[in-house]
């Protein structure tokens, strides 16, 4: 059955090699960024709460392809400065997850009982130690289901990156197309299954960080 | 099994019809909740107007047989009667399948609940709680239906507190409240599901003082899951001791308290009563052994 | 550099285009919060011929890419049955399909919160089945959950530039032909992503306030 049309397959393939990439690269520049923001946002210096409150509602109030565009074409009108797209796509992908990962960080750090706080202080842990050794144990357990919700954000966000010309998998699909109009359904549908299929596998990494995170809770 | 029932109507038909019929029979009667069997065969009539108190160990089937009557829960096996016509079964075709939902909701209106947790609806005033059912499924007018309410609200002491939240209650007055919600419904048996035990100790006795009120002036046949001994014995024409999903003995409070025949029924009550300081029954027992107080 | 001119000139082509904006958002949230209810029936369904199904293809539609989806409507609709939806119909279509998986998830977390002494009580007091939805259960799963909805009522805002990549005139797209004539991208693009700004963020403060007032007074409505 020609439907199936596997010999659509290697172009889609290779598409989905640079997305799960892209998709790798920004998820870990998400993840500093969230917890750098998260913190910052919690700090006693107003001026370190302000810069960090901005960045979070900024890229948090405007839409990712918005800021896609914005890095690819007008900051090099700014600052005179080509960006690649692959760089501008992990920039702002990281950027604009981090944002909200940073939310998700510090709500977490902060419906921590206080009780292990003053339990830390009774013991007479440092603050290192006790954010280190207590508190964010505690909290990954509690942050990881939400991460998991926006790495798949992510994962759907690189599909956007196409319109700035990054040839990941989207990419790829609407290339093929030009050649094998009459194949679009077929095409559609595989790019469809990858993006499932990969998010199915991100989604099961999740849950085996949640259960090593969740070792010997009751 | 249907030939069975058929031979039992029969009967039925056969008795002389001056006698009254119980309004509940529950026919070999077994519930289980998988490997777990919480009721055996239970059998069990009830008459019109009689008062039951309900008493046992934790887990001993109690709640389920109210909760059978509910239509809560599905009997795994056995029938249950209301007015002599089945409850969880119907006629199709000359044939007896399970009952449907429209079936269970006509058989319903003669039964009605109140529960451990009250359950009351949060997002309504006490008046809009008791006329709720009255407005809903029996179709009554408002005018009507708020009359009613008032009427009940007065009886069981509410009637100040028409306009307010549930969550501005206390317990004692929420449980109050609920009876007053199934009482207006009219129903000819009442099912009370451990009514006090989610109470503070101070609240019991006016919770327990309305129910009284309600057994002296209706009617209404009523089946009381209960801890409260003194209670129970105020209270009931017949005590039902279950253990362990069977009725080990019933009669009435006099046999129960005073001369509880199997040994289960007496180990039951001598471990309640010391804990609640119940000593009319110890001291009834060193009476009848001869002992001075 | 910057060319404060052009700025002024372009922004009332911009401004224009935001009643638009608005209006694909609404739309899309209607479809979702409507399509939304069914699936949450259907997901929460004691038969599971039912529910597997649908959590399955809710499952499928929510973890892949909208512009995907989009795609689908534009290109394959046509060729498949041949139904040729014009551009602002085929984008608010999608993004109301899209998001009607999220919403069905955030309907159904509300009525599982319900108490079961609630569903008890109905039937005790022998309430058919449609009235104890209607009289007991939304009136308790709706409240908590409009915060959330609020919510995603401005994420699909955020979300309609993608809809500019199946030609539907909104802010992103409007920019681009703005900037593509001029070569100005600069102040087109910093615009819109102001104009996005201003409208998420206040509406974000107001949801943020609702769900504080919420909390302040559901708290002892809805306590046992």
């Amino acid at each position: 059955m020609d439907m199936l049309a596997i010999d659509l397959l290697p172009p889609l393939l290779k598409g989905l090699q640079l997305t799960v990439l892209l998709t790798i690269f920004s998820t870990i520049l998400a993840l500093c960024i969230a917890f750098l923001a998260g913190f910052a946002r919690l700090s006693k210096f107003r001026l370190v709460r302000g810069f960090a409150t901005v960045y979070v509602e900024v890229f948090r109030g405007t839409s990712l392809l918005v800021q896609l565009f914005w890095m690819y074409f007008a900051l090099p009108m700014l600052v005179d400065i080509r960006f690649s797209a692959m760089t501008v796509a992990i920039i702002a992908l990281g950027l604009n997850y981090g944002a909200y990962g940073s939310e998700i960080v510090r709500s977490t750090i902060l419906a921590i009982p206080k009780g292990q706080v003053e339990a830390s202080i009774a013991l007479n842990l440092t603050p290192f130690q006790r954010l280190r050794r207590v508190i964010l144990p505690q909290a990954w357990s509690i942050m990881l289901p939400s991460f998991g919700n926006l790495q798949i954000e992510l994962l759907k966000g690189t599909s956007l990156v196409y319109l700035i010309t990054l040839a990941e998998l989207t990419y790829q699909g609407m290339m093929l197309r030009t050649y094998n109009i009459a194949q679009t359904a077929a095409i559609f549908i595989w790019i469809l299954v990858l993006y499932y299929a990969t998010a199915s596998i991100l989604t099961f990494i999740i849950r085996l960080a949640e259960r090593r995170a969740n070792v010997g809770r009751g | 099994m249907i030939q069975n029932i058929q031979i039992n109507l029969d009967s039925n038909i056969d008795l002389d019809k001056a006698l009254p019929q119980p309004i509940v029979r529950y026919r070999n009667v077994t519930k289980a909740f998988g490997d777990h069997v919480v009721l055996k065969e239970l059998n069990l009539d009830i008459m019109p107007g009689e008062k039951i108190a309900l008493i046992g160990p934790s887990g001993s089937g109690k709640t389920t047989i109210a909760r059978l009557l509910m239509t809560l829960e599905r009997p795994s096996s056995g029938t249950i009667e209301v007015n002599g016509e089945m409850l969880w079964h119907m006629q199709h075709k000359g044939k007896l399948i399970a009952a449907n939902e429209k079936h269970l909701h006509r058989m319903r209106s003669s039964i009605g609940m109140v529960f451990q947790h009250f359950n009351l609806f949060p997002h309504m005033t006490i008046l809009q709680n008791v006329i709720e059912g009255l407005i809903q499924v029996r179709k009554t007018p408002k005018r009507q239906a708020q009359e009613k309410a008032m009427e009940l609200l007065t009886q069981v002491g509410l009637q100040n507190h028409i306009k307010h939240y549930p969550s501005q209650l206390s317990g004692g007055q929420k449980q109050r409240v609920a009876i007053a919600r199934a009482l207006v419904m009219e129903p000819q048996i009442l099912l009370f599901d451990e009514v006090t035990s989610a109470l503070d100790p101070e609240l019991v006795g006016e919770v327990l003082d309305v129910i009284k009120g309600i057994a002296a002036k209706k009617d209404t046949a009523m089946l009381l899951i209960t801890h409260e001994m003194d209670f129970a014995r105020d209270i009931a024409d017949r005590v039902i001791f279950t253990d362990g999903g069977v009725i080990v003995e019933q009669g009435t409070p006099k046999e129960i308290f005073e001369n509880p025949k199997s040994p289960r029924l007496q180990n039951f009550l001598t471990r309640f009563l010391s804990d609640r300081q119940s000593e009319p029954y110890k001291a009834n027992k060193e009476i009848a052994a001869g002992n001075d107080l | 550099m910057w060319d404060w001119n052009y700025t002024w000139d372009i922004l009332p082509e911009l401004i224009k285009v935001v009643p638009l904006t608005i209006a694909i958002t609404l739309a899309g949230f209607i479809i979702a919060s409507l399509l939304g209810v069914p699936l949450a029936l259907a997901r929460r369904s004691k038969s599971r011929w039912f529910s597997i199904p649908v959590t399955a293809i809710a499952d499928f539609i929510r973890k892949t890419p909208l512009i995907i989806q989009l795609s689908v409507i534009v290109f394959v609709l046509p060729q498949l049955i041949g139904l040729s939806l014009p551009p602002f119909f085929a984008g608010v279509i999608g993004l109301g399909i899209h998001y009607s998986t999220y919403l069905s998830e955030v309907y159904r977390s509300g009525i599982d919160a319900v108490p079961k002494g609630q569903w008890e009580a109905a039937t005790a007091l022998n309430f058919k089945k449609l009235k104890t939805w209607i009289r007991i259960i939304f009136p308790q799963s709706i409240p908590p959950t409009i915060p959330v909805m609020g919510n995603y009522l401005i994420v699909m805002f955020k979300e309609t530039p993608t809809l500019s990549a199946i030609t539907v005139v909104e802010l992103l797209m409007t920019a681009k032909e703005l900037g593509s004539t001029s070569f100005k991208y600069l102040e087109a693009l910093t615009l819109v992503g102001l104009i996005f700004l201003a409208l998420s963020y206040p509406s974000a403060l107001i949801v943020r306030a609702i769900e504080k007032r919420m909390q302040r007074r559901g708290r002892s409505v809805l306590t046992k």
